[in-house]
């Protein structure tokens, strides 16, 4: 690599915030026409490093080059003078405005008088969404835009100036396969152009599949640069975790007890109709299918945030009533949220208080909540499942996503729950974490407890289940053992093609929301 | 390492600003004006923000529930005017329960309406500060209200007396803020207010009956707004229409000067006392540096966003936000 000068160049970045040293000497570079991949699991310093890049962060000590200049960084606007832009993860655009609009906001053409020269702006918009090759044009409203177009708007943001750098943070999250391939289309064009490209992302299949380096960051420090033609997801893996993921099938061999809950003809309007099951304690059932599909749903119902319109709820052979998470919590049924963030944590209040809230009722000595008894709990499932937090009075905001979900684990097993209900038990949450997350569930089977596990990563549904039923559109599609069960199969079933039924509709969704 | 000391004294600040910005304050004006530290000065201090406090201790719950009330001054103008009322129609005895009822039903209202019904509580709270005030408006006749035997009554206790030399409704004040911060830090109850402004999806998913709490502060709110009217009453045995006017923005500025989140889910019964001591001390000193009572219009509010720009300041660990 002599010879040729980066675009780019972090060195020796340290930057610590009170009590975390989150970047301990990082050097990063990234060459003209190269696409480097950024990697590391949540909390490795990933984006702290891009938040110095774009000056919203200063470093403690190193320095960033652009070229062979010293740059000092001190926001985004300014990086972007400097030819360094930034396509977020999370869109940043003006829905009710016009696609040109959002793309020279701030720096629109003006005519005298401070009149927008319009004529300029759609033709100086236009040629960009040329380059990008998309199919509408400056004068759309952004809002009207799908996801993936709205996307190209901000990258075409990038393109108004003259770009050396494009950093890329997490793009696909929420594209489509198809849309994926405009982009990496429109990533392969900025490479030729010279541009040099930093790519975030977990996703392996898209790392090989279209960058040339890949360098790994955990817990703040730097672990490796890897040239991707000469490595495997084993090797990446290894570097971000530090030991290798077993991802192997894991069925149960303790013997199953009693049906905990059945549920017969269940139905909730044009949600999801005619859902029948038996779980039994000691037993895990996946349940796999689409966005939208009705999954979720089924387990607001049984938790009593959705009130069913037809079918019964039965718990160890009784028929209940549940209106409300209050009555399902008094019937034994707990739900661990897909929604960690915004459903599961209160993120400002420390781990102890989060633990005990379902049940702070009970923890009184006279009418004053005891500190001793709240202790005591959070102690004990700390331990239990290994969550690494300084202290119970830290703020769950502060923890890892991980360990924020451990957390949500522990405050519905200290209910001792009936039925375990986990949404999506590792969305966000590191892949090291991840097969921890995995273990814990296993294990609460093995000691008796029957859940249910809903999912959109197969890997995962396969990895945990017993069961598996694949639903597709509201209605339970299949279900299965996990000897019959294969990613083929299992596959068809959710697309509406399993089990001699017909595919009603196109299937454009993909696995994730 | 010049980084960490910039880090330490933002975190400092971001987690006592409040008490230091107190002590600063209270050493500069002590250093004017020697009266100013004086025990019967500061006595005095307390006992007129005795009223404005009783109100903000109950804001805070609603305020950490994660709303506002704008109506708890125009509902204090209520409270004091019922009372005055029925005091000459009842007698004491009765006209003080009569009048509790009534607030708390008020209190009730807007609960239910911002709980239950789940309206925004800027809207309704504003739109009660009105109605409320048509209300006393329609009780009053327009009149101001007066108790015909002002010497012969047992009711002046309550603003005008003192136990053991200190004035009752410094006791009120003082006993009611313990209790209370006992129930908002101890309680299972507190715990769940905290949960609600925080969170209120994470709270119902935690199986905590969010509209019924939410419902509870504004009763406990107007509670309190009783309390105060009340001590306002007794203390001045007569009362105009519009008494309470205005406070519910200094009962505000007394909990977010306290550090008490607009967004819901932080903030602590000390550090409202804190904040309405301060609110106190400040148009104090600025009597007595011979200001015009109007001038501390100005004054505290300028100090009331110079505490949040501060605050921000401190957790963004700059003053300004060049990306802004």
């Amino acid at each position: 690599m002599t010879g040729i000068i980066p675009v780019l160049r972090l060195e020796g970045i340290v930057k610590t915030f009170p009590g975390v040293r989150a970047l301990d000497d990082v050097s990063f570079s990234v060459l003209p026409g190269e696409v480097h991949a950024l990697m590391g699991e949540n909390g490795a310093g990933k984006s702290t490093l891009m938040k110095v890049l774009g000056g919203i962060h200063q470093p403690d000590e190193g320095q960033i080059l652009i070229g062979e200049e010293p740059t000092v960084m001190t926001s985004p606007m300014q990086a972007k003078a400097k030819g360094v832009v930034f396509i977020h993860q999370e869109l940043s655009l003006a829905d009710e405005l016009s696609v040109a609009e959002n793309i020279f906001l701030g720096e629109l053409p003006l005519k005298r008088f401070g009149r927008v020269d319009w004529q300029k702006l759609y033709a100086d918009t236009d040629a960009i969404l040329n380059t990008l090759n998309v199919g509408f044009d400056a004068r759309t409203r952004v809002g009207d835009l799908s996801i993936a177009n709205q996307q190209m708007v901000e990258i075409g943001r990038a393109l108004t100036v003259d770009p050396r750098a494009v950093i890329f943070d997490e793009p696909t999250a929420s594209l489509t396969d198809a849309e994926k391939v405009v982009l990496f289309k429109v990533i392969a064009d900025l490479q030729a152009k010279g541009v040099g490209i930093i790519y975030i992302s977990h996703r392996m299949e898209e790392i090989f599949r279209i960058t040339d380096r890949i360098t790994v960051l955990r817990d703040g420090q730097y672990r490796g640069t890897l040239t991707t033609s000469q490595t495997n997801e084993d090797e990446v893996t290894q570097l971000m975790i530090g030991r290798s993921l077993d991802l192997s099938r894991n069925t149960s061999h303790h013997a199953l007890g009693d049906v905990a809950l059945e549920v017969r003809g269940l139905g909730c309007g044009a949600l999801f109709q005619d859902v029948s099951f038996a779980l039994r304690q000691g037993e895990v059932l996946g349940f796999y299918g689409l966005v939208g599909a009705g999954r979720t749903e089924i387990a607001e119902t049984l938790f009593g945030l959705r009130t069913p319109s037809a079918g019964q709820i039965l718990l160890n052979g009784e028929a209940v009533r549940i209106s409300s998470p209050i009555d399902a919590i008094r019937h034994g049924i707990s739900l661990v949220p897909e929604d960690r963030k915004n459903q599961g944590l209160v993120l400002g209040m420390n781990c102890r208080d989060n633990m005990t809230l379902p049940q702070v009722d009970d923890l009184t000595a006279g009418p004053f909540v005891s500190d001793g008894a709240e202790i005591a709990i959070f102690d004990q499932y700390r331990d239990k499942l290994d969550i690494r937090t300084p202290g119970w009075r830290q703020i769950v905001g502060n923890l890892s996503g991980g360990n924020q979900q451990k957390i949500v684990i522990g405050k519905w097993l200290s209910m001792r729950p009936q039925v375990l209900i986990v949404d999506e038990p590792t969305r966000g949450i590191d892949v090291g974490s991840k097969s921890e997350i995995h273990n814990l569930i296993r294990a609460l089977a093995a000691q008796g407890y029957a859940v249910i596990v809903i999912s959109s990563e197969m890997p995962e549904v396969l990895h945990v289940s017993d069961r598996i039923i694949a639903m597709f559109a509201g209605r339970v599609m299949r279900e299965f053992t996990s000897d019959e069960v294969t990613e083929d199969n299992l596959i068809q079933a959710i697309s509406g093609i399993g089990d001699g039924k017909v595919m009603k509709e196109p299937v454009s969704g993909q696995m994730h929301g | 390492m010049a980084g960490m000391t910039k880090q330490g004294i933002g975190s400092i600040l971001a987690k006592q600003g409040i008490l230091i910005a107190f002590a600063i304050f209270m050493i500069g004006f002590a250093l004017a004006n020697q009266r100013f530290i004086a025990i019967d000065n500061i006595s005095g201090v307390i006992r007129s923000s005795a009223i404005l406090g009783v109100m903000a201790l109950g804001v805070t719950f609603v305020v950490i529930g994660g709303n506002f009330d704008l109506s708890v001054g125009s509902m204090m103008s209520f409270s004091t005017i019922v009372v005055l009322d029925l005091h000459d129609k009842l007698g004491p005895a009765l006209a003080i329960p009569a009048m509790f009822a009534m607030t708390m039903a008020l209190g009730a209202f807007i609960g239910f309406l911002v709980g239950y019904m789940k309206l925004n509580s800027l809207i309704v709270t504003l739109g009660m500060l009105s109605a409320i005030h048509g209300l006393t408006l329609t009780w009053s006749g327009g009149k101001n209200m007066d108790i015909a035997d002002k010497a012969g009554t047992w009711f002046s206790i309550f603003g005008q007396g003192r136990i053991l030399g200190v004035p009752v409704p410094i006791l009120i004040f003082l006993g009611l803020a313990i209790i209370l911060g006992i129930v908002l830090a101890r309680t299972p109850f507190g715990r769940k207010v905290y949960a609600v402004g925080g969170n209120g999806q994470a709270a119902t998913f935690s199986g905590i009956p969010r509209a019924r709490i939410v419902f509870l502060t504004y009763v406990l709110s107007a509670f309190c707004v009783a309390v105060a009217g009340l001590l306002q009453a007794s203390r001045s045995l007569g009362s105009q229409n519009t008494v309470g006017q205005g406070m519910e923005l200094q009962v505000l500025a007394a909990v977010i000067l306290g550090g008490a989140s607009l967004m819901g889910g932080s903030g602590t019964i000390f550090k409202t006392v804190i904040g309405v001591l301060i609110l106190g001390f400040i148009q104090n000193g600025l009597l007595l540096m011979g200001l015009a009572f109007y001038v501390q219009y100005v004054v505290t509010w300028g100090i009331i966003i110079l505490a949040v720009w501060l605050d921000v300041a401190a957790k963004r660990g700059r003053l300004w936000s060049p990306t802004a």
